[in-house]
Order: structure tokens, then sequence, then C-alpha cells
């Protein structure tokens, strides 16, 4: 089985203003690829939020700093990988957020992580201190009782 | 470049607040800028007109609940009204329905404000 890999890459200056930017690059990649409209939208919104962790909580708003985002397609998964140079935290100690501390989800990330979790299939954290942090999101083609279209 | 638009309309004691275009964490602020002029007038039965609103992420939705406890303490809401598809989608996901009135049409929202 062809085990290629096709990626796409984007580094670009840790700036909410570069949001919009981030999210066309990556629901170009997944519209291209076959995604439906729905599924798009949530690749869209984990890739926000992902970067909106980094820029707020990782960078704490330095604007000087870059975010790495690299898309992966292979055979059967649509890979994000977003890499940031910034403050560390442990993605595990984030419980599912309860309402009524929605706004304390909110200030510490805990709601976009919650959000790119629900979103995506896989959500990893990779962490090395004082190097590089890295969230791999990943979203399979194929699902249960309905066969995506796959288009290279 | 205006990528996202915030408008207001009062109507009586009601004020409508339109939102147009995408509502994310940069553009966040300026949405939390018309509650707070709002808030600051006293206007608090607030309905926000989402029809132009075409993307929102947790940041947008941040701003509805840092207004919401503060809003409702003074007797007063925030009712929503005609979000697309693919943004009730992202409320349904942080639970919204049960915290908001969501309603097809903004004459909806002003009306049972008035019937209350």
């Amino acid at each position: 089985m062809e085990n290629k890999v096709k990626s796409y890459l984007l580094k670009i200056p840790g700036q909410t203003d570069n949001l919009e930017l981030i999210r066309n690059f990556v629901s170009g990649i997944a519209k291209k690829v076959g995604f439906d409209e729905e599924d798009t939208n949530k690749i869209e919104l984990a890739i926000d939020e992902a970067c909106t962790n980094v820029i707020e909580h990782a960078y704490q708003h330095d604007e000087s700093q870059d975010i790495d985002i690299a898309v992966k397609i292979d055979y059967n998964k649509f890979t994000i990988v977003v890499a940031d140079r910034g403050r560390s935290f442990d993605m595990d100690e984030v419980e599912i957020p309860d309402m009524s501390s929605y706004l304390a989800e909110l200030r510490v990330g805990g709601l976009g992580i919650y959000l790119m979790r629900t979103l995506m299939d896989e959500v990893d954290y990779h962490s090395k201190p004082g190097e590089k942090n890295e969230v791999t999101m990943v979203k399979y083609f194929l699902k249960k009782g309905k066969k995506a279209k796959k288009k290279a | 470049m205006n990528d996202f638009i915030v408008k207001r309309k009062d109507a009586d004691d009601v004020s409508i607040v339109y939102l147009k275009g995408y509502l994310d964490a940069h553009t966040a602020p300026d949405f939390e800028n018309a509650l707070q002029d709002l808030v600051d007038e006293n206007r608090v039965r607030i309905v926000v007109n989402l029809a132009e609103l075409t993307y929102i992420s947790s940041a947008g939705l941040g701003v509805f609940m840092g207004f919401i406890e503060d809003i409702r303490n003074k007797k007063g809401d925030i009712k929503l009204a005609e979000p697309n598809d693919k943004v009730f989608r992202v409320f349904d996901l942080l639970g919204f329905p049960v915290l908001y009135e969501i309603f097809k049409k903004e004459e909806e929202a002003i009306e049972k404000y008035r019937s209350s």
C-alpha cells in the first residue's frame, strides 16, 4: 500500500490577526482532499483553537514568535501539527470543562482543548521544555457508514 | 480591513446587535466593546442577530459568557437570533442552547421580551 505523505507547511507570526489566514490555509487543504463541509468546519475550528492557545498561553501575545503549522496527508488521515517555542502546559491536567467554570476554562485554554478533542479524532500534545511544544491533531478520512472521497 | 462589523439598533427598551463576518480571538474585543457600551447605558434587553455571522470560535463564545451573568442580574438577557447551521453547531458543542434562548427570527426574540 502506498505510504506517501504529502506535507503542506505554514510558518506564520503568532498574532490573532493571522488566525483567519491560518484557518483559510488549513481548511483549504481539507476541502481539496475531499472532506465535506461539516468536517472542514470542524478542522477549521480545531486549528483556530490550537493556534489561539499558542498565541495566548504559549507566547502570551509575544508577536515576534512564529507558529509552525504542518498539514500532512496520507492514505487514511489528515494530520495537523502545530508547533511553538513558548511556554508549555500539561494537557493531561485539563478535564472536560463544566459550564459554571466556563470563564475560568476560557482563561486557561481549557475550552479550546475540549473543542479540539471533540472536533478531531485524535489530539496529542508533546513538549520538549525549552525547545518546542507540539499539538498533533488527526482526522481520519473513512468513517463508519460513510465513505469520504479522498482526492490527492 | 473590515473582517468583522458590529452594528446596533435600539428599539424602545430592546437593543439589537448585528454581527457580520467572523468572531474569533482577534475580533472578539469589538463585540465585547459593543456589549460593554450597552451595559454602561443600562440597556440590558439585548438580542444578538447572527444572520451574517459566518464563523465563531471559543473566544467569541467567551464574550457572551463574560456578560451574561451581570446582565441577568440586572434583569436583562442576551437572546440569540438567526444563527446559521455552522455557527449553531459550535453553540451546540458548548451547550449554549441550554444557557441561551435561540430564535429563528429576530422578531421572535424581541417579542419574547415584550411578552415577559
